[in-house]
């Protein structure tokens, strides 16, 4: 998270697009502030690619105003170009070259010079972790290494905004938290980043903005604090040893739900670290003994139940989304 | 650099990367040089005692040498022309590989010359032409086929050849593209390699039944084939020549057009 944020350098007001009658965005306005993260949380089909794809001038919009680092989508594409970098979802690399040559070939593409091109795609294959594999054929490389790759190319031309469809879709946890700290090396860098995610944990961790598409409109938009405060999924499990101390416990607990066959209860909670030890304490005062306990934290299905499924929570939404 | 300057610059890179493609997968280009290779050798050996007796005086202009000799003389333009269509389909391939996978979406949203992606590919296959015809004519040469044609002939047939490759390879660029399959793209091409067969290739188009005549007359490759053959061993051509170059000038506008046009259009994924 940078400190230099210098007003919104991605501004898109009431996008549309459709194809056929089917509506893929239905009107949809936000603005990223220069070196943040911005994330597009969804489920599959609710918009994401489509957006990323208009912004990145892959497809054109049927209506709206967008720009992006200062220059109008639609009479400047050219301009726009230049300043981002994409990494989309399926990978967009040249299996047939090596590692090396597809980075050379984006130095070239971006008429940098054979030597400052060498020298860059040397830094970066360092930087990703791929100089041993530079000189072997992409074909052979694992899907972690194909997107960092990816991402690698993006970054030859030193883009000032980057957007990245669902970086981390069908990676290994591993190759999953290596790709979460690049994404932070480059905010630190005072890049701005624009991604999409169907996990609400991969927008908590790097997003300072979340913004929920659904159906081609945004639901909700608002820090990870503010979002899961909509989401009453978050809850502990708390299991007990016998009847009695069930009892006790929903006496002073006040659970949302209790199970006297498997002897759990269900209390609504965020999941901190104080209000789990103070609940304890509780407990522990009056002397009942917990014999397990789970945390569930809120995730994506929590967040689309409470956003979509409950039209009582439509002025909640519409205070965040202000 | 100015907008031209960088046009070529990034032709060029595509080029680069069309080459290296090339060398280090070399089966695509051994297929589609071999091809023609292999029809020279089927055509001569196995039906040319018998084509080149039914060829008459007329078609050849020398007529020397045997029935076979005479058939060889007759059928290498024919050949040369039909390496070309080979050659294209191999730029289909290619083209529809290239659309169906990532990289192409990733140079969409680069700031490159929009037509640089497809120009390397067109100056790619124009290379494998070279390398195909080259190889095809001197297997010819080998057997015994020996070209009448003088210095000013020649520049006619390398520019005949020249202009004939660049529209047909224009032409596979847009096939490469206007299917969303490797499998299809491959096939689009096919007819290419077929017409020279219903023209005047192989046998002399006198010798075809009515409407099939008037088909081989009138198909492109007739004209192409035919100034191919009167520059190389001196058979007279007529207007042929006009027609061929115009044929040429035509398929590559709007072949080009064609393409441009699908490539701006080309939807992602």
């Amino acid at each position: 998270m940078n400190t230099n944020h210098s007003g919104p350098t991605i501004q898109v007001h009431a996008l549309r697009k459709s194809y056929g009658r089917q509506v893929v965005l239905d009107g949809i306005d936000f603005e990223v502030a220069q070196g943040t993260v911005y994330s597009l949380l969804g489920p599959n089909g609710s918009g994401k690619t489509t957006t990323i794809q208009i912004l990145s001038t892959l497809i054109s919009a049927d209506d709206g105003d967008v720009r992006v680092a200062g220059h109008d989508l639609s009479r400047e594409p050219d301009a726009v170009r230049a300043a981002i970098g994409v990494t989309g979802q399926f990978s967009a690399v040249d299996k047939f070259l090596t590692g090396e040559e597809n980075l050379v070939l984006m130095a070239d593409l971006r008429h940098m010079g054979k030597r400052d091109g060498r020298r860059r795609a040397a830094e970066l294959l360092d930087r990703f972790d791929l100089a041993e594999a530079a000189n072997k054929p992409v074909s052979t490389y694992s899907g972690g290494m194909q997107r960092r790759l990816d991402l690698a190319m993006t970054l030859v031309g030193d883009p000032r905004i980057i957007f990245l469809d669902e970086p981390t879709a069908g990676l290994d946890p591993r190759s999953r938290r290596t790709m979460w700290q690049i994404v932070r090396g480059l905010v630190a860098s005072g890049v701005t980043i624009f991604l999409t995610t169907q996990y609400l944990e991969e927008a908590d961790q790097l997003a300072d903005r979340i913004a929920v598409l659904y159906h081609g409109k945004l639901v909700a938009q608002g820090t990870a604090a503010e979002l899961k405060r909509l989401v009453p999924g978050g809850h502990i499990s708390l299991q007990f040893t016998d009847a009695i101390a069930l009892d006790k416990a929903a006496l002073l607990l006040t659970p949302t739900s209790r199970d006297d066959e498997a002897l759990t209860l269900q209390v609504s909670a965020g999941g901190d670290v104080r209000s789990l030890k103070s609940m304890l304490d509780r407990l522990d005062g009056a002397g009942i003994e917990v014999d397990g306990l789970t945390v569930h934290t809120p995730d994506l299905d929590d967040v689309f139940l409470a956003l979509t499924g409950h039209p009582d929570t439509t002025e909640q939404q519409e205070a965040i989304a202000r | 650099m100015n907008a031209l300057a960088y046009s070529f610059s990034d032709s060029a890179t595509m080029l680069r990367r069309q080459l290296r493609h090339m060398v280090r997968y070399p089966s695509l280009t051994l297929i589609v040089v071999g091809m023609p290779v292999v029809f020279l050798l089927l055509f001569v050996f196995v039906f040319g005692g018998t084509l080149g007796a039914g060829l008459g005086g007329a078609a050849v202009a020398s007529g020397t040498g045997g029935s076979r000799a005479a058939y060889l003389e007759y059928v290498t333009p024919g050949i040369l022309i039909m390496t070309l269509a080979a050659v294209v389909q191999g730029t289909a391939i290619s083209v529809a590989m290239d659309m169906t996978g990532g990289i192409v979406a990733r140079f969409r949203t680069m700031s490159i010359s929009r037509a640089s992606v497809l120009t390397g590919h067109v100056l790619g296959s124009m290379v494998q032409a070279v390398l195909a015809i080259g190889l095809v004519l001197a297997v010819a040469v080998l057997l015994g086929f020996r070209p009448s044609a003088g210095p000013m002939e020649w520049l006619g047939a390398i520019g005949l050849l020249a202009i004939a490759s660049f529209a047909l390879i224009w032409l596979a660029v847009a096939l490469g593209m206007v299917t969303d399959s490797v499998e299809s793209a491959s096939n689009l091409p096919m007819p290419l390699i077929l017409l020279p067969f219903l023209g005047s290739a192989f046998v002399p188009t006198d010798s075809m039944p009515g409407p099939l005549k008037l088909f081989a007359e009138y198909q492109p490759f007739t004209p192409i084939i035919e100034t191919l053959r009167g520059l190389l061993t001196g058979t007279s051509f007529g207007n042929d020549g006009i027609l061929a170059v115009a044929w040429c000038v035509g398929i590559a506008a709007v072949s080009y057009l064609w393409a441009m046009r699908l490539y701006e259009q080309h939807s992602v994924h």
